[in-house]
């Protein structure tokens, strides 16, 4: 606060020498993560308006988009990649955030009983790697094992079962649960946060009124949960959207059957890396990252500028 | 008034919904754990059944630890887990201690500039990360995936720590001035070991995903001496998907080590995630 009343020249007196420890300290984690990070960032930016014509590696401006959204040997591929993409983040948002909100509303019950365990029982699948959490549902689902068909039939839904990773118009939706399976402790967990920090007299003033239950989740609790649901809305868009590891132990780089659960990251990898028979095309990688860059800068950006600044947030 | 907001019969229902859905959660994994034990007839005849002497068998873990070279993977998931958090801590520690105790031009745009991280995942640089990698030859070395995982947990380290430090009393630190402490020792002597807690915090936050991960190893550090234990099951288990023995095993090993830290330090995180440290 001093500072601002001091002159310029004041200023100069007063200062010490030179405070180099203070480029000491930012220094290590400044190199590193601006090589590292931001740099090739910036370079995939970049390359993705660069491409190989006639064996000359020119800039092409937007030709690589172009390519990208019209050209038929990519666009058909971009497009479902897409599409898929945002089934993926639909089934997240309208399946796991509110499983978790109703877990959490659940378990912040005051005097409830064994909560410590619950919490730490619904937590452990997320800390699982994808690969293990792809893994156990490839054989739970199996119809080789048994198991589904076995449990369902003891709800009397046996002849439901069907090999819902096999088919093309299951697939998609029995991924993104196995994804929502893992995740959902996630939402759980900062959402009782918030439910713990909502001061006990507001919650005994909406008593007195008389308002318990159902009404008081939804009219008291809810609303001064939201801005927390508004960070795990985009904490669910930016990971779902940059998501690739499960379709790729569940269903391979293909992402079959028949590309029916190919994402933005799939599609990511067996460009850039190629796979099988595909060449790796290093500018139509970048092309894709940049695009995945956009829609993720987007997102983050209507959440930072438009959400946030629309929730009414409440000072205890 | 806190009779009336529990009655029995309601909280009988609270409690049917959890077990239930903690039954969803957990049983996966049990049911992997209980038929890794077991011969190959007993995992399909009777998958739901525990093992018991006649059943009782361990072919599956003999295959896993005599083909795959699982004691190396497990080696280098620990030592590029390891050293990327000291990495983590030590640099996002010193940068946070430089964001939060010092005044000087360009603070906040510093703070913004290592803020972008946090929400843009370093994924999307792959492409330039492994043109990189080529150029100055770490490509199959544990370097790079150390080098991008330190990069990665930076971001979040430096937000969660830097919050942290401004709660540290000024008091304290002007107090070791007087003393003649330098600036460094102020943060190595003084800060650093009050801020452990919040370290443990950015500890369990920044190995998570580490060990985890799929996609750089995979693109990376892809050799037989480099691989992780997540890259290293996956294609250990993608070449033995008919042995089922095996594959059951490979994935309760590598559940286990999750599982025995996740016990041992549930409090710790929980209280890191719900402490405030993510707002």
């Amino acid at each position: 606060m001093t500072d601002a009343t001091l002159s310029r020249d004041e200023l100069e007196a007063v200062r010490r020498p030179r405070r180099w420890h203070i480029g000491v300290f930012l220094l290590p984690a400044l190199v590193v993560y601006s090589a590292v990070m931001i740099l090739p960032l910036i370079e995939t930016l970049r390359l993705s308006f660069y491409n190989t014509v006639d064996g000359q590696y020119t800039f092409v401006g937007l030709g690589n988009f172009r390519v990208l959204f019209g050209d038929a040997r990519w666009s058909a591929d971009f497009w479902n990649a897409l599409k898929n993409n945002f089934i993926f983040f639909a089934i997240h948002m309208l399946v796991q955030n509110p499983i978790g909100i109703a877990l959490a509303a659940l378990l912040s019950l005051p005097r409830l009983r064994f909560a410590a365990f619950y919490r730490t029982a619904i937590f452990l699948p997320t800390l699982l790697s994808f690969v293990i959490v792809g893994f156990i549902w490839k054989l739970i689902l199996s119809p080789i094992w048994g198991v589904s068909p076995y449990l369902m039939d003891l709800v009397g839904l046996k002849w439901m079962f069907a090999p819902w990773l096999g088919k093309p118009g299951s697939a998609l939706i029995a991924v993104s649960l196995i994804s929502v399976w893992q995740y959902v402790g996630i939402p759980m967990m900062l959402i009782y946060a918030a439910l713990l920090n909502i001061p006990e007299e507001v919650i005994e003033a909406a008593e007195c009124d008389g308002i318990t239950g159902w009404a008081q989740f939804f009219k008291i609790k809810l609303p001064l949960v939201l801005p927390a649901i508004g960070i795990i809305s985009i904490l669910t868009f930016v990971g779902n959207f940059n998501a690739f590891d499960l379709v790729y132990t569940v269903q391979g780089a293909l992402a079959g059957p028949d590309g029916s659960t190919d994402i933005l990251g799939t599609l990511l990898y067996r460009t850039f890396f190629g796979f099988q028979l595909q060449l790796g095309d290093r500018s139509m990688g970048a092309t894709i990252a940049t695009v995945m860059f956009l829609i993720i800068l987007a997102g983050v950006s209507l959440y930072l500028f438009v959400i946030q600044r629309r929730i009414r947030r409440y000072q205890f | 008034m806190s009779k009336a907001r529990t009655s029995y019969g309601r909280m009988a229902l609270v409690h049917i919904a959890l077990i239930a859905y903690t039954l969803v959660a957990v049983f996966p994994v049990f049911l992997t754990l209980i038929n890794s034990f077991k011969n190959r007839n007993a995992i399909f005849r009777n998958p739901m059944q525990l093992p018991t002497p006649e059943t009782f068998d361990l072919v599956g873990y003999a295959t896993v630890l005599g083909q795959g070279d699982f004691a190396t993977y497990f080696q280098n998931s620990l030592i590029v887990t390891v050293v990327s958090i000291v990495l983590v801590l030590v640099f996002g520690a010193m940068s946070a201690f430089a964001l939060s105790e010092y005044r000087f031009r360009g603070n906040t745009l510093m703070g913004l500039y290592l803020a972008l991280g946090i929400m843009i995942p370093i994924r999307l640089g792959t492409v330039a990360i492994l043109q990189g990698m080529v150029a100055t030859g770490l490509v199959n070395t544990l370097t790079a995936l150390i080098l991008v995982y330190t990069a990665q947990g930076l971001p979040l380290a430096v937000f969660i720590l830097s919050e942290f430090m401004r709660t540290v009393s000024d008091d304290l630190k002007n107090a070791g001035r007087i003393d003649g402490l330098s600036e460094y020792s102020i943060f190595f002597r003084l800060v650093l070991p009050l801020v452990r807690p919040a370290m443990a915090t950015v500890a369990v936050f920044t190995m998570i995903p580490i060990w985890n991960d799929l996609w750089f190893p995979l693109i990376l550090a892809p050799s037989e001496a480099t691989k992780t234990v997540t890259l290293g099951s996956q294609i250990f288990i993608g070449q033995f998907v008919t042995n089922w023995n095996a594959v059951l095993a490979a994935l309760s090993l590598a559940i286990l080590p999750v599982l025995v830290l996740y016990l041992a330090f549930s409090r710790q995180l929980i209280r890191g995630i719900t402490s405030g440290a993510v707002k």
